[in-house]
């Protein structure tokens, strides 16, 4: 009898154990935490090739890649947590070339002491997101810094993806006339991650919009190929992205106040805590720009799918050298809509 | 949402606009002052200036908590978290206001100092309680709506017995300021400032009530509606003015009937006089040493006092050359008459205090109205 010595004798503690240094340092306990935790996991394919990277053969066509770090504070929050904000996150920078997501890979960076119950939900959790959105986590990396040094746990994911021909979506393709969507209500995640904030908590029912845009946006692009751009609102919220796409495409935007998607709950708890939810971040919507022939169609299967069903024309793109985004408030003046100074800062009087 | 919305309908807001339009006499103007940052705030996030006609303006006051302490205050409470070491709690809005030497709030944590936003003085109470081996320093500003929690705090940790707690008190007071204002040279003998009557504080006034207001309204002969801070609370108390200037009458009339009264909150004015008592005189960014315009804390509870508890060096901190902040916080200057406004000060930058809060009249021009320079020059081009 010649079989190999079982690899190892007992099995990780998940329920009672913590992230020590061993963890990342490339010898035993490390190899167990691969196996006992993300292989078993994230299983698939790919990952059992049980090398540094995995093997796969693109599909024709036109490849993009991003890449997105998560540090969410704190790492469990009211509709999701740090995991499947991270598989969704880069799902969503991916798919908003038009792409259909392929691959996720996963670099942790784990505290010494952090406890591995916390770092299990993560990491199932994770998995079930990725399950769910059909896009397999497939190769990943571990590292451990020393207590002090680090928040728990910080995630960085990297998607890969192919666009289908025909695309051309892109932050600078936004032309006069065009007209501006948002796939439903603003500000739900970031309300969520202040309301659980230790030194913040409040009563809401609001709850993380955190969720993967691929399927939408797979609809969206078939139904309307003529879409100009695509982007998630996340940090620095609507405002920040418009902004973004009126400096990128060289243009202006006018924006109706009235007709942008807001929950009461949102509304209300921004008021108290003295915060604009047009720059409060979502992670589960997008903005669309198409020409404006076309808005009635895409409003259409935007709204058929779960996940758009609440979408609204919120304003057109108009010509303008300043590249002001401006809005008609809902009490008759108007105002621009500028870009995030510093980070947002309750009010105190 | 309801007790909010109601303020902010558009079809009243425009049967106000007619009603303004219909009262201001087209041979003149209007120029009401809006004393607090708050007024500022709603001005420009709703457009309210869009609403008025062209001969009623609103000229922009000093009442921005944040805008108004001056450099060496907040150089002191650097000194505090950086020389003495302790943990320094803030409200959010101090963190970028510019300090001695590019200095602020925000950069001397990044340097390392101990500073944490807290969103209420129980907060800094909570760090001092959970961290009793360490100084903790609340970083007390704001007019008298921020005076009674500050007061509240002092008496916790008094009763408390929380000796590792203590108060950098910075409160100013509403009224001493708006007499400053009416009393300098640039309004009463060179003619250069025009104030028709002004728009009084809101939040303020729920503390203190309207009736520390008719001395000013009979002594300097000025209208003053006391105004809620949603938009159409603006524009009804904006139409009061201008009847009681076409009248010729210069009375204290109060808007915010649903918050204010004349007498104020009572059991909130007794703490301020328990825990506080008034300093001879205080500087002000913009308007400079205001007699009887700020508060310390009282004997009784000076074992709660930072300016006691820690040695602090005198800073001769002054603004950066070329900022009209002073002038603008006066209502002197706009803040387009700014050299640096929209050139090196930004909210990204801010060199000035009125930059940097988001009730700060350039903070204010600068995110929600800037659109209109551009029409304006295209206009005189």
């Amino acid at each position: 009898m010649n079989a190999m010595e079982k690899r190892f004798p007992t099995r990780i503690s998940f329920r009672r154990g913590q992230v020590d240094m061993t963890h990342g340092s490339g010898g035993r306990a490390m190899a167990q935490l691969i196996e006992e935790l993300f292989i078993k996991h994230f299983d698939n394919d790919l990952l059992r090739q049980g090398n540094d990277q995995a093997l796969f053969t693109p599909p024709a066509g036109r490849l993009v890649m991003s890449t997105d770090g998560h540090v969410v504070s704190p790492l469990f929050f009211p509709g999701g947590d740090i995991g499947s904000l991270s598989v969704h996150g880069t799902i969503n920078d991916v798919a908003m070339s038009g792409a259909r997501p392929l691959y996720l890979s996963a670099g942790f960076i784990l505290e010494e002491g952090f406890p591995l119950a916390d770092l299990e939900r993560i990491v199932v959790s994770m998995a079930e997101a990725s399950r769910a959105a059909g896009v397999p986590v497939v190769t990943g990396d571990t590292k451990v810094v020393e207590r002090g040094k680090g928040d728990g746990v910080f995630i960085t994911t990297t998607g890969v993806g192919v666009v289908p021909e025909g695309l051309e979506i892109s932050g600078a393709n936004a032309r006069p006339g065009d007209v501006i969507l948002v796939s439903g209500p603003i500000g739900d995640h970031g309300v969520a991650i202040m309301s659980s904030r230790e030194n913040l908590a409040f009563e809401t029912a609001i709850v993380s919009d955190s969720a993967a845009l691929h399927e939408l946006i797979a609809d969206m692009v078939t139904a309307v190929p003529e879409i100009h751009c695509l982007r998630d609102p996340t940090r620095g919220g609507l405002a920040a992205t418009l902004n973004e796409i009126a400096y990128q495409s060289r243009v202006g935007m006018r924006l109706e106040e009235d007709d942008i998607p807001l929950r009461p709950e949102v509304d209300a708890a921004c008021e108290l805590l003295g915060l604009d939810p047009l720059y409060v971040a979502n992670e589960g919507k997008l903005v669309a720009i198409c020409p404006a022939d076309k808005a009635d169609a895409l409003l259409n299967v935007m709204q058929a799918h779960d996940l758009g069903h609440e979408t609204a024309i919120i304003g057109e793109v108009i010509e303008d050298d300043m590249g002001f985004v401006t809005m008609d408030t809902g009490f008759g003046g108007t105002r621009i809509v500028d870009w995030l100074a510093g980070e947002q800062l309750p009010r105190i009087c | 949402m309801k007790y909010v919305e109601e303020f902010r309908q558009k079809n009243i807001a425009r049967k106000l606009a007619d009603d303004i339009a219909c009262n201001a006499d087209t041979g003149r103007n209007y120029n009401i002052m809006e004393f607090c940052g708050g007024h500022t705030h709603a001005i420009f996030r709703y457009g309210v200036q869009d609403l008025m006609p062209d001969n009623v303006r609103f000229v922009h006051g000093p009442g921005c908590p944040v805008c108004v302490l001056p450099i060496p205050r907040i150089d002191a409470a650097i000194e505090l978290a950086e020389r003495h070491g302790v943990i320094l709690c803030t409200y959010g809005d101090m963190m970028r206001v510019p300090a001695s030497r590019k200095n602020s709030l925000i950069k001397a944590k990044a340097a390392g100092a101990d500073i944490r936003m807290v969103y209420s003085t129980q907060d800094a109470l909570q760090i001092a309680r959970d961290t009793p081996d360490r100084e903790v320093v609340f970083f007390a500003i704001g007019f008298e709506t921020t005076t009674p929690p500050t007061a509240v705090a002092i008496k916790v940790a008094a009763a408390e017995g929380l000796k590792n707690f203590s108060v950098f008190c910075n409160h100013v007071l509403t009224p001493a300021a708006i007499q400053h204002i009416l009393q300098s040279p640039e309004l009463r003998e060179l003619g250069q400032v025009s104030i028709d009557g002004f728009l009084g504080p809101s939040h303020v006034s729920s503390i203190i009530g309207s009736a520390p207001y008719d001395f000013f309204a009979e002594e300097f002969q000025k209208p003053v509606v006391i105004a809620g801070f949603e938009p159409l609370d603006v524009m009804q108390s904006a139409l009061m003015l201008i009847r009681q200037v076409n009248d010729g009458r210069f009375e204290v009339e109060n808007e915010y009937t649903r918050v204010v009264t004349p007498e104020g909150n009572e059991v909130a004015k007794d703490l301020m006089a328990e825990v506080f008592t008034l300093r001879r005189s205080f500087e002000w960014r913009g308007l400079g040493e205001v007699p009887y315009s700020a508060l310390r804390i009282a004997e009784a509870f000076s074992d709660w006092d930072a300016e006691k508890r820690f040695q602090l060096t005198e800073s001769t901190g002054t603004d950066v050359k070329g900022c009209e902040c002073p002038a603008i916080l006066r209502g002197v200057k706009k803040p387009t008459d700014c050299k640096l406004f929209g050139t090196v000060c930004t909210p990204d930058n801010p060199q000035g205090s009125c930059m940097v809060s988001s009730e700060g009249s350039c903070a204010a021009y600068w995110s929600f109205g800037r659109f209109r320079m551009d029409r304006v020059k295209e206009a005189a081009e």
